[in-house]
Formats: structure tokens, sequence, C-alpha cells
């Protein structure tokens, strides 16, 4: 950790001698910027490394460590098979957050030896640096940012290996109609990017069913006015667009107020942090859709050996995100430029299912799962896939 | 504007406030008792509230171990007064390595007030880290291992693993009054009553007063300035330490940020009372409360703490020296 640290003061020391460099009027000096590599390396075998952007700290620093666990994993398997040409990853920590993010963007363009980036993490950080990443021309992989404005701001270089939210609430729509049965759904999101599209987007498709709807903020405890509004509105269902804490502190206010309805949230509140925050007892029977399958039997098995923590939400999407920059470098791809070629056009199988894009950067098929929590544990191994 | 949501369930938002208002108003005593003897603002109360709410939940850990359960107020009173013990001692004990650590050397050497704010708010940022910085802490001195179910997960949300199932005690107007709900708010005045007869009715009060009027008169008089400032310290933290056990009862999760937003609620209560006053922190906490969950239905979740903000301004414009107005050292004695 110190190490990471360290590593990350002297990125930003260079990243600022590189500013003043560029600002002394050293045009034409771009070339050596989108090769990844640094032309350090003998016979094409540079000190390439793969960046993680994400939450690694922070509130929701277990999603991103499922992330980077992935990421970690992908590299190993490829140093293994590559001896002699290692690859390094280096994390970004960035808390989830859109405003410590572009910071770390600057550093990350800056650093010549990245060959691409797997993240951001979330949809607020994606908005706040893809802007950054596409005009240096530094390739991405989001695992799990799931807005859907992302794909439509004409980064050619932004890619993800995840369903977005209209994809997601939509199929969460469907599937409270059809499947639970309810009648009469509140929404509640927190006001971020990635909360408000979801619950936006399940608006647009429970159509009528909504009741009611409101906004709370990130951090916010006291959740007694959202409780009031959703018992008077004589709703059956309940969706929350935003993250597992404040998901969790929900579910157990409305439960201890007496709401029997069917609880729901997404991907963001998939995680068994969630159970932990609103109780066994107020968890129980929560619903929570995440564009994310279970992994296949034995990729926890490798994820454990190889980092020694078991693998979580998203770890499939980030190893599969890792394993397609490594195998552009595999294919001889160094340069940015023609590393964001052959995203474009990967075809293949990951451990998260068929991955393809298209124009937008926009993963071509995705399922929407059903995670339930069920005898007080969030069943991670057994979700329904809406169809 | 939905007016008819707030007055279709009117006592039900009403309610809600008074629980959250009542916590507020116990904080607030912190930062309205040392602005009573040091004319200073202690920013770094809210983490004394903070570790409270850690000293909370591990008692649970220590007890209880870390199984999930659902109990009822009554199961889980023995531990629960238990933990009152605790984080009132924890937090009491935070007050005064804060007195001893930030505010003594300055006002020894006569350092300016705003040396003194600063001083607080690197104190506040201090603590806080601290408390996220926990697992690396323990795991320098190898305690990692044994301690895990204190330290892990240290910047994350931790939560209370006995999760306290309230219960209605009593019905007003369609609303339920939980059980939790009345418990938080009779301690609450409970604690009121006994500080503020502490403050007008015993020798130490009298001190207190005494240092809040004139703290050269009171010197001269055999007062000793640096005993009841301590007292003063002191006496704040033991109420945010129960202040934190009502939270937790109520809300059941802590993370080390928490204080943040809790130190500025319950410092706009005490400014809207009428800081340096006793009374005045329970009725700006109270109101505080209940304003902004009114706030909450009328315009909308995310417009609550500008309802509670907005509404400090227009106080502070019609009565600058907040409803109250009366400084901790005129109390009648």
């Amino acid at each position: 950790m110190m190490g990471t640290k360290k590593t990350a003061r002297m990125l930003a020391v260079a990243g600022i001698a590189a500013l003043a460099l560029s600002a002394c009027g050293s045009s034409g000096n771009n070339a050596s910027d989108n090769t990844a590599g640094g032309g350090g390396g003998k016979g094409g075998c540079g000190n390439y490394s793969l960046a993680f952007m994400g939450a690694l700290t922070g509130d929701a620093g277990a999603l991103g460590v499922n992330m980077i666990n992935g990421v970690k994993l992908a590299v190993d398997e490829y140093n293994q098979k590559h001896a002699d040409c290692k690859v390094t990853v280096k994390d970004f920590d960035s808390q989830g957050s859109p405003d410590k993010a572009p910071a770390l963007a600057t550093q990350i363009v800056q650093d010549s030896s990245i060959a691409g980036l797997v993240g951001p993490g979330f949809s607020g950080e994606s908005n706040a640096t893809g802007k950054t990443f596409f005009e240096a021309g530094m390739p991405s992989i989001s695992p799990s940012a799931t807005d859907d404005g992302l794909t439509k701001q004409g980064w050619t270089t932004w890619h993800r290996v995840i369903g977005n939210n209209g994809a997601q609430a939509t199929a969460a729509a469907k599937y409270l109609k059809e499947t639970v049965g309810a009648k009469k759904v509140f929404v509640v999101d927190d006001a971020q990017d990635y909360s408000k599209g979801l619950a936006e987007a399940f608006k647009t498709a429970a159509g009528s069913m909504v009741v009611g709807s409101d906004q709370i903020q990130v951090g916010q405890t006291d959740m007694s006015a959202v409780v009031t509004q959703v018992k008077a509105s004589g709703a059956d269902a309940f969706y929350y667009g935003g993250y597992y804490a404040e998901a969790g502190l929900l579910a157990k206010q409305l439960r201890n107020a007496g709401f029997k309805g069917t609880f729901m949230s997404g991907d963001g509140a998939e995680d068994p942090a969630f159970v932990k925050a609103a109780g066994s007892a107020a968890a129980e029977g929560a619903l929570l859709t995440a564009p994310a399958g279970p992994a296949p039997a034995d990729f926890n098995s490798r994820v454990k050996a190889s980092t020694g923590a078991a693998a979580g939400l998203y770890t499939t999407q980030a190893y599969d995100a890792a394993n397609i920059f490594l195998a552009a470098l595999d294919a001889g791809k160094t340069s940015h430029q023609d590393i964001n070629s052959f995203i474009g056009s990967y075809t293949g199988d990951g451990v998260s299912g068929p991955i393809a894009f298209d124009q937008n950067g926009d993963i071509k098929q995705s399922t929407i799962w059903v995670y339930t929590v069920k005898n007080g544990q969030l069943d991670q191994e057994n979700p329904t896939a809406i169809k | 504007m939905h007016f008819d949501v707030l007055f279709n369930d009117f006592t039900a938002y009403t309610a809600g406030g008074l629980v959250y208002g009542a916590i507020y108003a116990l904080i607030a005593l912190g930062y309205t008792m040392v602005y009573g003897v040091l004319q200073l603002i202690n920013f770094a109360h809210s983490e004394v509230f903070m570790f409270g709410t850690y000293a909370m939940a591990w008692v649970f850990v220590l007890l209880h171990g870390t199984e999930q359960v659902q109990w009822g107020l009554g199961r889980a009173a023995p531990i629960l007064l238990v933990s009152l013990v605790a984080a009132m001692l924890v937090s009491g004990a935070v007050a005064l390595l804060l007195e001893r650590v930030a505010y003594r050397p300055l006002l020894k050497k006569g350092a300016p007030k705003l040396i003194c704010l600063i001083s607080a708010i690197g104190a506040s940022f201090a603590l806080s880290e601290a408390m996220g910085l926990r697992d690396r802490f323990a795991g320098w001195v190898g305690l990692d291992g044994k301690l895990d179910n204190y330290v892990s997960n240290a910047r994350n949300l931790y939560a209370n693993p006995v999760d306290i199932k309230p219960h209605t005690f009593f019905t007003v107007g369609g609303y339920h009054v939980s059980d939790i709900d009345v418990v938080i708010i009779v301690a609450a005045l409970l604690m009121m009553v006994a500080l503020v007869f502490f403050v007008d009715k015993t020798k130490f009060g009298r001190g207190i007063r005494a240092v809040a009027q004139d703290p050269e008169s009171a010197t001269l008089m055999g007062v000793n300035s640096t005993r009841v400032i301590q007292v003063t310290f002191l006496v704040g933290g033991l109420m945010a330490g129960a202040a934190a056990m009502l939270y937790m009862l109520k809300i059941g999760t802590t993370r080390p940020n928490i204080g943040f937003l809790f130190g500025v609620k319950a410092f706009t209560a005490a400014v809207m009372g009428g800081i340096g006053n006793l009374r005045g922190a329970l009725l700006g906490g109270l109101i505080l409360g209940v304003v902004e969950n009114w706030g909450s239905a009328v315009f909308g979740s995310d417009w609550k703490d500008v309802v509670s903000f907005v509404l400090l301004i227009l106080i502070l414009l019609v009565r600058p020296s907040g409803i109250l107005g009366e400084a901790l050292g005129k109390a009648r004695a």
C-alpha cells in the first residue's frame, strides 16, 4: 500500500513535469504519448501496465476491490504464460468520487507505460473523466459503469462489458410486474448519475405502476420522511436506485415502520454489505438486480488462489475487460490507437458471457439477473435470469 | 411543493423529527458549553460523537459476538446500558484528550481564538482519519487478525450485529410511536435536566458559570479555571456519548465520517437556540429536527439540508443571538 502511494506521488510529480514541458511549447511531441510502453522495452516487450481506476476505499470500496481482484487474476494468468514479458497493474483509488477521479485521469494519461484502463468503476467518475481519456486517446473498458448517457457522448475510446441502466431497469420493472405481481411501486434514488439513470429508466418502464418518488442524499441516515411517504402512498413495492449503504438503511427503516411490500434495488446494492446495513431480518426477501450473472465454478477458486479474496460482483467483468487488453498486447498491438480498434472489433466468450461491442462502446448482448436475500444472506450463487 | 404530503401525515413527520432533534440537541450541548466557557467553537466535537457510535457497536461485538440477530428493546436492554456507559466514557475520554492536546497548550500561550479554531479543525480530521485507518494501526502491531471484528472494513459502513427491532409503544394520530423513539426522547430530556441541574445547582456548575462570566475574576476568586475547562469538555463528551448510543439504537450503522453531518447539524442547532445557552441547545435541536423533516415532506428529501440552513439564516436575521440568546454565564443561579 505504501508502495502504491509512493508510485502515485511519483506519477503526480512526473505529471506536473510533463505539464510544465508541454507548457514550454514543445509541440509535435505527442507521438510518444500515444504509444504505450514508452519505447523502453526490447523487441516490442515494453514495461506495459494496465491501469485500474475505481473505488478501492470509501463507502463503495467493496465493489472496487472486487474489480481489482479480477484484473489482478487476469494479469497473473497472463504473466505466468509470458514470464519474459510481464504486465503490471497500476491502481488508482478514486473512492468512486467524480471529484477525485479527474486528477487521477490526468495521471493515467500522462503515464506512457499504461496500455489501457480497466474502469472507471462508476458512472459519475466516468462522466467526469470520459473527455480526458478520449482526448488523450486512452482506451478504456469499464466493468461496471452503467449510465446510459456514457456511450452517447461520442467517446470512441470508451467501452463497457456490462449492460446499461436502461436494460437493467426495464428488466427490473418487468420482473416486478410479471413475476412478483406488484401493483404500486414507490421509486427513490440518491441523486447520483448512476442512481438517477436507473430510477428514471425504471419509472419509464414501470409507467403507471409508479405511485410516488423521492430523492435522498448520499450519506443520509434518517430515512423517516421517505418511509412516511412510502407508507402513505400505499405502495406494495419499493425500488431504489443507489448503493448498498443507503439501500440497507432504507430497507431497515421501511421494515421497522411496518412496510410489507417488495424491496428491490439495482447492482449498486447487490453486495453482502447491504444485508449487514439492513440487518438480516429487514433484508430478507429483497430483490437485487445486476447485469452480471454468477461466475463459472472454477473462476471463484482461481480468484481465491490468486488474490486470496473471494470473487464478488463485477469481478468477472473486470477479469474479462483486462483480458481484452492483454489479448491486444498479445496480438502485438501496442499503440493506444491499435488497441482501441482491436477492442472495437473484438468478439469472444468471457467468463461473464459473450463479449462484442457496438459502435458506441456498449456491449451487444447482456442478460439481467435477479439476486435474492434468503435466510439472512445474499444468495450470490443462484440468481434468476430475467427473460 | 406538496403540503398535502405533510398535512396527511403531520404526526409522523413531527415525531420522526423530534427523535432526530433530541440527538442533535445532545450533541449541541457540547458545542454550546465549550462556547459558553471559552467563546470558541470546538469543531472536533463531531468526532467525539463518532467515537461514541463505535464504542457502542463494539460493546455489542464484545458481549454478543458478530452473529446477526434481531432483538427487541427488552432483550437488548442490559447490553444497551453497558454500551451507554461505554459510549459516554469513550466520548468523554476523547473530549478530554482533545482539550489536553488541541486546546490547553494554545490557551496557555494565550493564542488568538482563530488559532484554536484551526487546531480544532485539524483535530477533527485527525480523529476521523484515525478511525478510518484503524486497520493499518492494528496491522502494524500485528493485531488485525485478533481484532478483525473491530478493525475490518475500516472506512466502510460498520453495522451493529444486533438489530434492535422497535415495537409500537402508543399511537398518536395514526402514527405508531415506537419504544425506541420514546427511549430516545425521554433519555435526551433526562440528560438535559441533569445537565441544567449540574450547571445551575452544583459547586462545579457555579465554577463553570463563573469562568463563563469572567475568567480572570473567577481565577482571582479561587476558581481553578483549567479544571473548569476540563470538566466542561468532559460533560460535553459525556452528552455526545449518550447521543451516539441513542443514534446507534435508532439507526444501527456508523462510519468514520458520520460526525461531519451531525456536527454541522448540531452546531446549527446550538446557534439557532442561542450558542452558550443550554436550554437553547435543546430548543434548537428539536426545532431543527422537526423543521427539516417537514421540509423533506414539502419539498422532497433532497431539500432537507437546504430547509434547515435557510431556517438558521432566517432566525439569525430576526434574532442575531439565537432564539433564547442568553449566555451560559448569565443563566439564573
